[in-house]
């Protein structure tokens, strides 16, 4: 698995004609907050993928938008670069907040 | 059970070919309680046990359906029915997020299917008795939801990140479960004769087969330990099972009613609950396929899956369709 | 749910008589769609007919209780649920209709009474009858998701394989004859139309004609010929499939009489 671009998920494609396409499931629970990942779900088409996801993932009111997409359309990066790939932002630490000391009483 | 394994035969594991770095990543993790993600380098042997114990419990859920689906044209009161209904429903929710899990491992869930349908994998025993009168959907609902929720609250640490995640997220839906069953049993218990008499059957029939949902004894148990090293499964079969005992006892009280165990008894220096002896013959019987539902619950999965295949190959045929004529337009 | 002020007699009979319709057609057919459960052709399909059992049970429920109210004799959703024999029953024979283990018959008999059923609810909603307006309001949300999923499936399914077209051709043939009893005209109807309570089958019945055209075109099936027989399930002459239902449905509560559960 040395791959760098592989898709998230690493099921074979089905070659059956009656299995399912496989879809990521992205929700949004409240205004304000992004869309996270909350799994996958099975249908023959998009439209299909979005009320089966609908379904499972909000029928207690958990969210208030979906996005899906398949699952063979997603690119993921790799644990093999991980180190290069994430490591330069780790030594750039003027990026985070708690970098700097502000003046006590400053309000940021 | 939901997630316990039965002395699964694991000899056909293949060889894993170690990556070191992949390895010593992976034992951190393990060891740093941390979780394990799709896309990271791990044994074979944890994946293909973590894929099997997934898909069990996957195939539990669903296979649950049928006996609580039996009863959903049947319930008495209107209310009942719209209980039962939504909680079968859940039960087909819970199966999906698990496949999910599952899949991110390598097998497909039609994989999985065919698996389960050939008797190559197993589902929670329990599920192989029948369910026969009303009191049954509330025995069901507070015995077999309350031991699958005791284990599940365990699972929601094991080590594997997509299914801690699913199992959270089950196991807040759950509890629901668990108080329907309970409150539906404690409305017979105040019910008249009849009903009384009815309760107290039904926990007679599922007293011992909800102690069996936790697997064969510490003793009997190869794959414990490892699976605890590997941080799949948190707590032994014992363990779990002792602690549904002791929080079973005083609801049982409450019903006015009984477990069908003589032996069961308050032991103070233990501060445990005793009970008897769990008829073991009995239960690997029932889970190698001698159970009085085995083939009638795979059955009807089989039946299930092959009566919708022509709608399922239908739909994606219809979808193909709508893709080339997408194509086209855009070409136009 | 406030009742709303009966006036005479004759109108607190005609509206029991109304409610009571439509709370039928949402009992049985929710019966329909809960027998699917554990047998969908997919995971997916057990999650969505499960919802729209449950959004038609909540219905019937809703209608039922309002029927108790009007009729003022003290009967709960339960007792007009449970205790009524075949002949107080009125919904229509296409909700009667058994179509387990033929996905193609469920999808048919879902997509012809949701196609009736969103018009009627449409017009419901501006009903001199609060109640009923209200309780129209919040099943429209839910019959326009069973009209959507039903018409796509119909699509899909028509427009398929060979084998599902011919199949969907046949439900769609099979359950034409008795797509014509929801739009009866009979005098209950006609005077609660006149007072505005009710919409007169007669505007429903066009919106419907449209819809089936549409969609059974973009399936690539074609329309039935034959008679749509007006049936008498308003009238409590019932095809022989509502008896097993009810046989089913009211056995345990029938057994334990006057039971909590």
């Amino acid at each position: 698995m040395n791959d760098s671009i592989v898709p998230i998920t690493a099921p074979q494609p089905t070659t059956r004609a009656d299995g399912w396409r496989l879809f990521e499931v992205f929700v949004r629970p409240r205004r304000g907050l992004s869309h996270s990942h909350v799994g996958s779900i099975h249908a023959p088409d998009a439209h299909m993928a979005l009320k089966n996801a609908r379904d499972l993932y909000t029928r207690r009111q958990e969210g208030v938008s979906i996005w899906v997409a398949a699952a063979s359309d997603i690119t993921a990066s790799s644990p093999d670069e991980r180190d290069s790939f994430f490591e330069p932002a780790g030594d750039k630490v003027y990026r985070h907040p708690t970098f700097y000391d502000v003046p006590e009483g400053v309000q940021m | 059970m939901y997630g316990a394994t039965f002395g699964e035969d694991e000899s056909q594991v293949r060889e894993t070919v170690v990556d070191t770095d992949g390895q010593a990543r992976f034992d951190r993790l393990i060891a740093d309680d941390s979780r394990i993600e799709p896309r990271d380098w791990m044994p074979d042997a944890y994946r293909q046990t973590v894929i099997r114990q997934i898909a069990q419990h996957a195939h539990s859920e669903i296979i649950g359906m049928q006996p609580e689906g039996n009863f959903i044209t049947r319930a008495p009161s209107l209310r009942r029915k719209t209980i039962l209904l939504a909680k079968v429903q859940d039960e087909a929710g819970h199966g999906q997020y698990l496949y999910s899990a599952m899949e991110t491992l390598g097998m497909s869930r039609d994989e999985a299917m065919d698996l389960l349908h050939q008797g190559r994998h197993k589902y929670s025993s329990v599920f192989n008795y029948p369910a026969v009168t009303w009191a049954d959907m509330g025995a069901v609902g507070w015995l077999v939801d309350g031991a699958a929720i005791v284990n599940q609250v365990a699972l929601c640490r094991t080590s594997y990140g997509p299914y801690a995640r699913a199992m959270i997220r089950i196991c807040k839906e759950e509890s629901f479960h668990q108080r329907q069953g309970y409150e539906a049993l404690h409305v017979l218990s105040r019910g008249t004769e009849e009903q009384r008499r009815m309760c107290q059957d039904a926990i007679n029939r599922w007293w011992w087969p909800a102690l069996m949902m936790f697997g064969p004894p510490d003793t009997q148990s190869s794959h414990t330990a490892q699976s605890m090293q590997w941080k799949i499964k948190r707590h032994t079969n014992d363990e779990l099972r002792q602690k549904f005992i002791d929080m079973s006892v005083s609801q049982v009280e409450v019903l006015g009613m009984t477990f069908p165990d003589p032996d069961l008894a308050w032991n103070a220096e233990r501060g445990h609950y005793d009970y008897g002896q769990i008829d073991w013959d009995e239960m690997y019987r029932v889970v190698k396929g001698d159970g009085p539902c085995n083939t009638k619950r795979i059955e009807h999965r089989n039946q299930a899956h092959n009566e919708g295949r022509w709608v399922r190959e239908a739909s994606n045929a219809n979808a193909a369709k709508q893709a080339a004529r997408a194509l086209g337009e855009a070409a136009a | 749910m406030t009742a709303s002020p009966i006036a005479t007699d004759t109108t607190k009979a005609d509206r029991f008589e109304y409610v009571i319709r439509l709370a039928d057609d949402a009992l049985i057919l929710s019966h329909r769609v809960a027998e699917w459960a554990s047998w969908a052709p997919q995971l997916e399909e057990d999650m969505a007919l499960a919802n729209i059992g449950l959004d038609l049970l909540g219905q019937a429920r809703l209608l039922l209780t309002y029927a108790g109210e009007i009729e003022g004799e003290g009967n709960t959703e339960d007792d007009l649920a449970f205790l009524r024999e075949e002949q107080e029953f009125r919904s229509i024979w296409l909700v009667e209709e058994p179509s387990l283990h033929e996905y193609n018959k469920l999808i048919a008999q879902l997509f012809y009474f949701s196609a009736y059923y969103v018009p009627l609810l449409e017009r419901l909603a501006s009903s001199v009858d609060r109640t009923l307006a209200e309780i129209a309001v919040k099943s429209l949300k839910e019959a326009r998701y069973h009209l959507e999923h039903a018409a796509g499936w119909v699509v899909r399914l028509g427009d398929g394989t060979e084998e599902s077209r011919a199949k969907m051709q046949q439900a769609v043939d099979h359950l034409w004859p008795l797509t014509g009893d929801a739009f009866d005209v009979d005098p209950v109807v006609e005077r609660l139309a006149a007072t505005g309570v009710v919409p007169h089958p007669g505007t429903v019945r066009p919106v419907w004609d449209r819809t089936v055209d549409a969609v059974l075109a973009e399936a690539t099936l074609t329309k039935p010929e034959r008679a749509q027989r007006v049936g008498s399930g308003r009238q409590g002459l019932h095809s022989e499939h509502l008896g097993f239902v009810l046989a089913e449905m009211q056995y345990i509560h029938r057994l334990h009489p006057d039971a909590q559960w």
